[in-house]
């Protein structure tokens, strides 16, 4: 048991996609300005990755080696198409701000990554906990940035105004550039930059 | 020498296993600012050169200081020229005294204070390196610049400039840009404008800079004179306006090695090709914005330029060519010389690899023929 936990606990810090292995950047990027959609985006991303790491497990033995690439993308596509489907009936003001970037998980290499690393040598409930575990690692990154992403540069938390209207008034201003992209890099960078030390031990 | 026996009296409390061994670094640092070290090494070959870190460095705070006063001057000149009064020399050097040394004040106590700790947790000497960039953050920043705003520039700059990548010498592009152009994306409304300028401007007086007449659809007919422009009683960022003393800390850096007169050259060729497209002649150009002050100041800084003799040549054409591209034909900005800096900063490398590759694939061309007629 304490090896599938294992599995879950794993991706959250020491072997997390984002910020260990660099993968997931370009939406990590694209949908943190604020917490809900990265929020959102996180779920999405976690869903997709498990269920499709679950059901390849259960096909590895039946794929052909030289076809598998092509057999991984329907699984994920058909997948993705369901999420997508979902936000639009029910969560329509998020499924328009995240726009192209939930049909985009298809090309998340996170998704890919797990599928060849881990799904197709491994027996399905262990797959099914390690999409588990690496969704919510890159969903934990996405909700740190967009946190500090949305506070400070929108002055706001799930849209409620949370810096108080007394600060304004004193001379301080949201922070633009915070709202731009290039911010979310520079701060997945020095979220690696201080996980680093903490891995060399 | 009561200075120097009290120094050394307290010296062994912050030699490893004293008291205050952590703050090790900070001690080292005043002791070698008070008085020269007189360590020195005892074997292998040296080249003894006059020009260390710390002359070279202080040689451009040395040369920005030209810059320093008149841009104080014209801190106080231009607040009693909008309000329409007319005052003493030293009245309008008094006011623009105390509006420049808060931002002084601000920038070396939040900048050193992380330059220290950085060195005590890392167990390294503090070095110069903020020395200057701390006394060029003030001279490109606009006046009204709010105090907490310029305090997280420096913050950002010297943490994410610097530190991140080993500190002073190790940098990608220039921590002093870095903070203005971290400024300029974060807090637009007090980075460009007409109202940014002057300091306590009355509300009926225009405080547009040239660059920002041009950018708002005026022509050189709309400009302040050459002169004018030249002498910098102009509005604009503190240090940028007087190209003529900004010449005299150039020629300084020049004749004593220090800038490389090549990058200048450059920047200035790219500048004026560039300005040819276009339809306000080059001398304005050059006259205008931060394209001076960033040609000798900026682009010039050792570390991150091209390295190589034929790589600054490129480097400085493309800053002084681009520059004026981000000027005229770009809609979101009015000013592009900062921008082209920090671009041609993270280019340097690559520049300076193909310059070294293309010199090595020459060189073994020239080999294999000779190799070649001597069989």
């Amino acid at each position: 048991m304490s090896k599938n936990m294992n599995l879950i606990t794993a991706p959250l810090r020491k072997a997390n996609p984002v910020t260990v292995l660099i993968l997931g950047i370009c939406s990590a990027l694209a949908v943190t300005a604020k917490l809900k959609p990265a929020i959102v985006m996180a779920l999405s991303v976690t869903v997709v990755t498990a269920l499709s790491n679950l059901v390849i497990s259960l096909l590895r033995k039946g794929i052909p080696s030289k076809i598998r690439i092509i057999v991984q993308l329907i699984v994920v596509a058909t997948l993705v198409i369901l999420v997508d489907q979902f936000l639009k009936a029910f969560m329509y003001d998020v499924s328009k701000q995240l726009s192209v970037f939930v049909g985009l998980i298809i090309t998340n290499c996170i998704v890919m990554g797990r599928l060849e690393a881990f799904a197709m040598s491994h027996k399905p409930w262990e797959s099914f906990l390690d999409g588990i575990g690496n969704g919510l690692g890159y969903g934990s990154i996405l909700v740190i940035v967009a946190f500090f992403r949305e506070l400070l540069g929108s002055g706001t938390l799930f849209g409620f105004q949370v810096i108080p209207q007394g600060l304004y008034n004193l001379g301080y201003m949201n922070n633009g550039l915070m709202i731009l992209p290039p911010m979310a890099l520079i701060i997945i960078g020095i979220i690696i930059w201080l996980q680093k030390p903490e891995e060399g031990k | 020498m009561g200075l120097r026996d009290y120094i050394d009296k307290i010296k062994p409390n912050f030699e490893p296993g004293g008291k205050y061994a952590r703050f090790h670094s900070t001690f080292e640092a005043f002791e070698t600012f008070l008085y020269t070290p007189n360590r020195v090494t005892t074997n292998g070959a040296h080249i003894r050169n006059y020009v260390d870190m710390k002359r070279s460095l202080i040689y451009v705070v040395f040369a920005l200081i030209p810059c320093f006063l008149f841009g104080t001057w014209n801190i106080g000149y231009q607040h009693f020229l909008s309000l329409g009064e007319d005052v003493t020399f030293w009245h309008t050097f008094g006011y623009g005294l105390l509006k420049i040394i808060p931002i002084y004040l601000v920038s070396y106590i939040v900048g050193l204070t992380i330059e220290f700790t950085f060195a005590e947790i890392r167990h390294e000497e503090v070095n110069e390196g903020y020395f200057v960039t701390g006394f060029l953050i003030p001279l490109i920043m606009p006046v009204d610049v709010p105090l907490w705003m310029l305090a997280l520039a420096v913050a950002f700059a010297v943490i994410i400039g610097k530190e991140v990548f080993g500190g002073s010498g190790m940098n990608i592009v220039n921590p002093a840009l870095l903070a203005r152009a971290f400024l300029f994306f974060s807090y637009p409304s007090k980075m460009t404008g007409d109202s940014v300028w002057i300091a306590e401007k009355a509300d009926a007086y225009s405080g547009a800079t040239p660059l920002g007449t041009i950018f708002n659809g005026g022509t050189i007919n709309d400009l302040p004179s050459l002169s004018e422009m030249f002498i910098g009683t102009i509005p604009g960022s503190i240090g940028e306006t007087s190209k003529i003393a900004i010449l005299i800390g150039g020629l300084f850096l020049i004749i004593n090695g220090i800038a490389s007169l090549r990058i200048i050259l450059a920047t200035f060729a790219g500048a004026i090709a560039m300005s040819l497209f276009f339809d306000i002649p080059f001398y304005y150009h050059l006259l205008m914005g931060g394209f001076m002050f960033g040609t000798i100041f900026m682009a010039t800084d050792p570390v991150t330029a091209a390295q190589t003799n034929i790589g600054k040549l490129i480097y400085g054409f493309l800053i002084g060519a681009i520059t004026i591209l981000i000027r005229m034909a770009n809609p979101g900005y009015p000013e592009g010389m900062m921008l082209a800096i920090l671009l041609l900063n993270v280019f340097a490398p690559l520049i300076d690899w193909c310059v070294v590759g293309a010199n090595i694939r020459k060189r073994k061309k020239r080999w294999r023929t000779a190799e070649r007629s001597a069989e």
